[in-house]
């Protein structure tokens, strides 16, 4: 699936998007994986409440399904207006 | 309903006036302009605006819809902008079109309220002294509570 990053999460990972490989079957579970790959990614899902979730372009929450997922979105807190 | 996220510049005066023409059962129109403001320590040399393409104009499309659901509306508008904007510059502007002048402000400000922390845009702010993303305010969230 595709994992995009916006504002100080692709600052953080150094990317806008990428393409994931994963079994994880909830978003919770991607971001375990994500974590364990590199420090950039640990310091970027460090505190997971700081972080919002789109799943397929919708606000989502972390314990949302993967199941059929195309593309999942992480970032802080929208400031928009 | 018209929804518009672009980087160039919009013109208010005829955005409103665009808005406004050939209505004849609409006794209120209501716009906000939000505009890019230095109330920093830090002189603000720009304003730079991240979003996330797609995704947004769903999100201020559903926002839009959920208003004209909510209050007896005769049109809604919503422009907002990306890229790098300085002081002085306007961000984003809303429009709504009712009978009733209550309807018309109060969908305004819903469409504000939730267009600052539930559209998909980021604000990181560049002075002198460096770049920083500016925070969501928890008053901003807390906004949500009276809808």
């Amino acid at each position: 699936m595709d994992v995009l990053y916006f504002a100080w999460v692709r600052e953080r990972i150094g990317l806008p998007r990428e393409t994931v490989e994963t079994d994880a079957g909830t978003v919770a579970g991607l971001v375990d994986e994500l974590r364990a790959r590199e420090d950039r990614y640990a310091a970027a899902f460090a505190d997971i409440s700081a972080l919002r979730v789109a799943v397929d372009q919708e606000l989502s929450d972390f314990d949302a399904s993967l199941d059929g997922v195309r593309e999942v979105a992480f970032f802080p807190p929208m400031t928009g207006g | 309903m018209r929804i518009v996220v672009s980087e160039a510049a919009f013109d208010v005066g005829a955005e409103a006036a665009a808005f406004a023409a050939g209505r004849t059962d609409t006794g209120a129109i209501v716009t906000f302009t939000g505009v890019v403001r230095d109330t920093g320590a830090d002189a603000l040399e720009a304003m730079e605006i991240e979003h996330y393409p797609g995704m947004t104009e769903t999100a201020l499309s559903d926002i839009a819809e959920r208003a004209t659901a909510r209050w007896s509306l005769g049109d809604v508008l919503v422009i907002h902008r990306y890229g790098r904007l300085v002081p002085g510059e306007m961000i984003m502007m809303v429009a709504t079109a009712a009978r009733h002048r209550r309807d018309a402000f109060e969908a305004a400000e819903y469409l504000m309220d939730y267009l600052k922390s539930r559209a998909p845009f980021w604000k990181r702010e560049i002075t002198a002294e460096g770049a920083g993303w500016v925070a969501a305010r928890d008053e901003d969230e807390k906004a949500l509570d009276r809808w």
